[in-house]
């Protein structure tokens, strides 16, 4: 098995959940208006790979494989109710701010993917690190597409006023896109194209390659 | 993955002890956190009354603002149907031991409490409460300065909960709250936004005969007085607006607001108001709205 430390930090660049593999963007859409919302989500939904990963794989071998993934779900669903619990018990307004996107951590595909990829066939501890690396690599995501919509759609970051608004005599006029979901999307791809131009070994070879058009459309008898 | 074990008496005791401990676990972090969730509903719901009377800046207030703060407001049961007062005494006969702690959407489910509405309910809550829990801020002549009245109507998904305060007139809406919903985010949910609720500052919620004109309208179809709604939330902006229409009613807060009005000797008069809505930009603690103020003389400005 791959010594601690490449499973802790591998997640975070080389094998980054949501810019190579493509997993959990739907919360990366959805909370990241505002760093501090962005911040908690990054928190729990850490907390919740690593330990369902930890607990999956204490009773991996316990799991009967017809009813696996209800009994990783089982699991993940728990951990999610007990952080939403704690949420509304230990900061009110976060959890009002964040209303159903915590519930939908167990919707994730990260917490799901980890469980059934690497918690199932690994023991407790490196399984729990490696839930703590995803976490991590979501969190890099979610971090950087929270600055970029917070401090160009608010001109805020943290809540503190960095750009000064208009609105308030300022010179910095807030870009209402950057608060919508689409321009997630955007921010997203722009992180991808970063870390594919810094570690071009990620870059994946074309599934297909378009032949050039051979005759001309005269014989072609086409649609 | 080591070798599946699949027979059946094996597979129902994994999910059977599954379930037990995970229920256990869920059952007793929520048991044991419960008071502190209640509290924080609590505070919040405090807050929320102070937003609606434009008393709360959420940028710089903190919790111990809000209790501060909070002790201007009189705490009263009024009488739905009487639109009066009930005193310690008649609070003890009508069976509320404490009026602080009375909560009239429980009162819902206690026959003695409330009333069925049948098939007359437009905001869709079925039961009436007989006694509502009214904030009231006096003035230093001892005069109602404002009420803020507790609403709840059916939105789209859910039960929308929220308080509305009117000005010394019973007449012009002060602010509105909602601090309860299950509306959907990005676009019911949207209600909650300060931008939103600044639009129903300072609208005549009375017509001259004593009638509710206002609501949330949808685009396309402004009305005077009227809130406009937000795309993609029509039923979210059809609940509100039937709960508002419900509360200031006849069934709801009518009679009391009648009565206030009588006792104060105001009349409805939707021309004088202009003055009181102009002196009000100072008022509003709620940030966007302090933006919206400080955005008009700019347009003003430029027009001149």
């Amino acid at each position: 098995m791959a010594d601690t430390k490449s499973i802790l930090t591998s997640p975070i660049f080389d094998n980054n959940p949501i810019a190579l593999q493509i997993l959990g963007i739907c919360s990366a859409l959805a909370v990241t208006t505002s760093m501090s919302n962005a911040l908690v989500m990054c928190v729990a939904l850490t907390l919740v790979t690593a330990f369902s990963s930890f607990f999956i794989s204490i009773i991996r071998k316990q799991i009967p494989s017809s009813i696996r993934i209800i009994v990783q779900m089982t699991i993940i669903a728990s951990l999610v109710i007990l952080v939403d619990q704690v949420l509304k018990a230990v900061a009110y307004d976060v959890s009002k701010g964040l209303s159903v996107f915590v519930g939908l951590i167990i919707t994730n595909c990260i917490v799901m993917g980890r469980a059934e990829a690497f918690a199932m066939s690994n023991p407790p501890v490196p399984s729990f690190l490696d839930g703590i690396g995803n976490g991590l690599g979501y969190s890099a995501v979610l971090l950087f597409v929270a600055t970029i919509r917070e401090l160009l759609g608010s001109g805020t970051w943290f809540g503190i006023t960095i750009l000064q608004p208009v609105t308030d005599g300022g010179w910095y006029l807030p870009n209402g896109l950057l608060l919508l979901p689409p321009s997630a999307f955007f921010i997203i791809g722009l992180f991808i194209a970063i870390v594919r131009i810094w570690k071009p070994e990620q870059i994946e070879e074309a599934e297909f390659v378009m032949k050039p058009q051979s005759k001309g459309m005269a014989h072609g008898g086409g649609h | 993955m080591s070798k599946p074990k699949s027979n059946n008496a094996k597979t129902i005791s994994v999910a059977l002890t599954l379930c037990l401990v995970c229920s256990v676990l869920v059952s007793a972090v929520a048991v044991g956190l419960k008071p502190a969730q209640v509290e924080n509903a609590r505070l919040d719901r405090n807050k929320n009354i102070l937003v609606a009377a434009g008393m709360y800046n959420a940028e710089s207030d903190t919790a111990a603002d809000v209790a501060q703060r909070f002790k201007d407001f009189e705490v009263e049961i009024v009488d739905l149907n009487e639109g009066t007062y009930l005193d310690d005494e008649a609070l003890k006969v009508a069976g509320i031991p404490d009026r602080n702690a009375y909560d009239a959407s429980q009162a819902t489910k206690n026959q003695a409490l409330s009333e069925d509405l049948g098939s007359n309910d437009p905001a869709g809550i079925g039961r009436k409460p007989k006694y509502a829990k009214v904030y009231v801020k006096n003035d230093d002549a001892g005069q109602p300065e404002m009420v803020v009245l507790p609403i709840q109507g059916y939105g789209l998904w859910g039960t929308i909960y929220g308080f509305l305060t009117l000005e010394s007139d019973m007449n012009t809406i002060k602010g509105i709250s909602f601090y309860e919903h299950k509306e959907t985010p990005g676009l019911g949910a949207r209600i909650e936004e300060p931008e939103w609720r600044a639009k129903w500052s300072g609208i005549h919620s009375y017509d001259e005969n004593g009638d509710v004109a206002t609501g949330v309208t949808k685009a396309g179809n402004p009305k005077e007085n009227w809130v406009d709604g937000i795309s993609g939330a029509t039923l979210t902006g059809r609940g509100v607006s039937n709960m508002i229409q419900f509360w200031l009613g006849e069934q709801g807060y009518k009679p009391y607001l009648d009565a206030l009005r009588e006792e104060s000797g105001k009349t409805i008069d939707n021309a004088d108001t202009q003055a009181s809505q102009s002196k009000q930009p100072n008022n509003q603690t709620a940030q966007p709205t302090t933006e919206l103020a400080a955005l008009q003389p700019v347009a003003n400005g430029k027009e001149a």
